[in-house]
């Protein structure tokens, strides 16, 4: 395997105690993880993606080493997480959205301090890497301003930065832009992307806002109930998802449903109609066949909502 | 040497947090010296109808309640330590990311409550304690070699204290909820410690066995060393054996503790 990040099989099974009666309980089993298996290169920045309780977050945890897997084989920069966290820590770095490593009473700069001593990194290593980051997170002005001060934007830029400064090589988000305005999560995003590129970061990005996908990753993985469902481009989670693009049609008058080949009529509205053909298909034919044949004065297409694509890949996994 | 510099960056992060929170500080030294002062007067009226009571004459008596308003809230006797924010971590779950980083939990805590203990010290605990003995006629030894003594005695007071405190936050991981646990534990270090009264005033089996227990090293060994009445050698090593046996029991708990989120889940 030449995977930077490689998962073989592994499996994550809690028990849980369950009261069933007055006194009695019952242990049951819980498979967060089922037989999971991928790889992720050097380099890659991969979306991570599922509904609630899919087991995202205790893969995450698994590849930190904060949890040991139930089975399987799993290494993150060729180590076992779980056997040698501290090794493996000096290598990744985390942030998670909803928790922050900062410290929350004390100016931002004395959590650097702090990170500069608990990775041991060479000083003009960690004055170099402050002045990089704390330049594009655009962090300069605060770093004197206690945490609890800082905007939720604000501190999760704070975050990220304290997570890099030790030069991981992995870095894992869960869910770095929860909560976030517009401004704000596309700051996130583009300091990633730069990242990415400029530095060669692998990431691993967990995430429920789907534009965090379609603007950074390449690649996707969907997971539901502990088993990955797709792992692609984000493209090809339409065709997998059966998707369909909308074709919105604006005619001189009111007429009846057009009737064009591989495109069907969904929605009549006076005189605007709307046609649903297979996403992986190209718009063109159908336009020019409706332009043809039908006095046309306006029309637009609309791509397929993912979130709509995912949803109903949740669903079909449900029924199944 | 990196690790040391690392917990004691924590330790002074841990003395300026509390450093912060200026209005809070002016409060509990307040609370303290109105505190103190109930107490002087209660003790003053049980030492005139029992002079010497448990050995000491009624100018110990005046400091030994300003050392208790000085020490409440340097070793958290009462809680208002690190072990409040500690529990809340592992009730949320924050605790995981204590446990991906490079450094040891209990060493981490450990710091970081030495900090806030040296900042309550300066900070809430010496005022008072000025305060007490400007106004009232208080027992102050005049060498400075028992004061040096005494000092020393406090910091294994602070390591005792942290050692019983962090136990009680490691309950958390099996309690989920430990609000009664701490408050069980409160009020047993209140009375144990000799917060309540010294607790060479209590006789038989009982003064014995509060004195045998690890609280007796918090507030009651310090105080007896500065009063004159410890050997200071004895005392250290009555404070360390707790240290050693309360910081080792601590990490067997934490062991088996990160054991059961590392394979059971947060």
């Amino acid at each position: 395997m030449d995977g930077f990040i490689t998962l073989d099989e592994v499996e994550k099974v809690f028990s849980v105690r369950r009261k069933t009666g007055f006194l009695r309980r019952e242990r049951q089993e819980v498979r967060a993880v089922d037989s999971l298996s991928f790889t992720v290169a050097r380099g890659e920045m991969v979306g991570y993606i599922g509904p609630n309780g899919a087991g995202k977050s205790t893969t995450i945890k698994m590849l930190t080493g904060i949890l040991t897997p139930s089975g399987g084989r799993l290494r993150v920069a060729g180590i076992d997480p779980s056997r040698e966290r501290s090794r493996l820590a000096h290598r990744i770095g985390v942030v998670f959205g909803q928790r922050t490593t900062l410290w929350w009473d004390l100016p931002l700069i004395d959590s650097y301090r702090l990170t500069h001593r608990m990775y041991r990194i060479p000083n003009a290593r960690y004055r170099e890497n402050l002045d990089r980051l704390v330049e594009l997170l655009e962090l300069r002005t605060l770093l004197d301003t206690p945490v609890r001060q800082l905007s939720l934007g604000q501190r999760m830029r704070g975050d990220i930065a304290a997570a890099l400064l030790h030069d991981p090589e992995v870095l894992y988000l869960d869910e770095p832009t929860i909560g976030l305005d517009v401004v704000s999560k596309a700051k996130v995003r583009g300091f990633l992307r730069e990242l990415n590129a400029a530095q060669g970061t692998t990431v691993l990005l967990t995430t429920h806002d789907l534009q965090d996908i379609e603007q950074l990753c390449s690649r996707v993985m969907v997971i539901d109930h502990g088993r990955l469902m797709y792992d692609g481009p984000l493209t090809g989670l339409h065709e997998a998802g059966e998707s369909e693009r909308t074709l919105v049609v604006d005619l001189e008058r009111e007429l009846p449903p057009v009737e064009v080949p591989s495109a069907r009529v969904v929605r009549v509205e006076g005189p605007r109609q709307w046609l649903a053909f297979p996403a992986g298909q190209s718009a063109a034919p159908v336009v020019a066949r409706l332009a043809a044949e039908y006095p046309l004065v306006d029309l637009s297409v609309r791509e397929p909502d993912i979130e709509a694509v995912i949803a109903k890949m949740y669903a079909e996994r449900a029924v199944s | 040497m990196g690790a040391g510099r690392l917990y004691a960056t924590v330790a002074l992060g841990g003395f300026r947090r509390y450093a912060t929170y200026r209005a809070a500080t002016a409060a509990g030294v307040f609370t303290n010296t109105v505190f103190g002062l109930i107490l002087v007067y209660t003790y003053r009226a049980l030492w005139d109808l029992k002079p010497h009571l448990g050995g000491y004459d009624q100018a110990q008596a005046i400091t030994y309640v300003w050392l208790g308003q000085a020490f409440l809230s340097t070793l958290a006797i009462s809680g208002g330590g690190v072990e409040d924010e500690l529990m809340e971590r592992i009730r949320t779950g924050d605790v995981a990311i204590d446990l991906y980083r490079p450094a040891d939990l209990q060493l981490w805590w450990l710091a970081a409550d030495l900090g806030r203990a040296f900042f309550q010290l300066l900070g809430r605990g010496v005022v008072p304690f000025v305060f007490g003995a400007l106004v009232f006629p208080a027992y102050l030894p005049a060498d400075a070699g028992r004061w040096a003594a005494f000092l020393v005695a406090v910091v294994l007071a602070m390591l005792v204290g942290f050692g019983l405190r962090y136990l009680v936050a490691l309950s958390a991981f099996w309690l989920l909820d430990g609000t009664g646990m701490t408050q069980m534990t409160w009020l047993l270090g209140y009375f144990c410690s000799g917060m309540l009264l010294p607790l060479n005033v209590f006789p038989g089996a009982l003064g014995t066995v509060v004195r045998a227990l690890p609280w007796s090293s918090l507030l009651q060994a310090p105080a007896d060393i500065l009063l004159g009445h410890g050997d200071p050698l004895r005392t250290y090593l009555f404070q360390g054996a707790w240290a050693v046996v309360l910081l080792g029991a601590g990490r067997l708990l934490q062991s088996a503790a990160t054991r059961r989120v590392v394979v059971q889940g947060g």
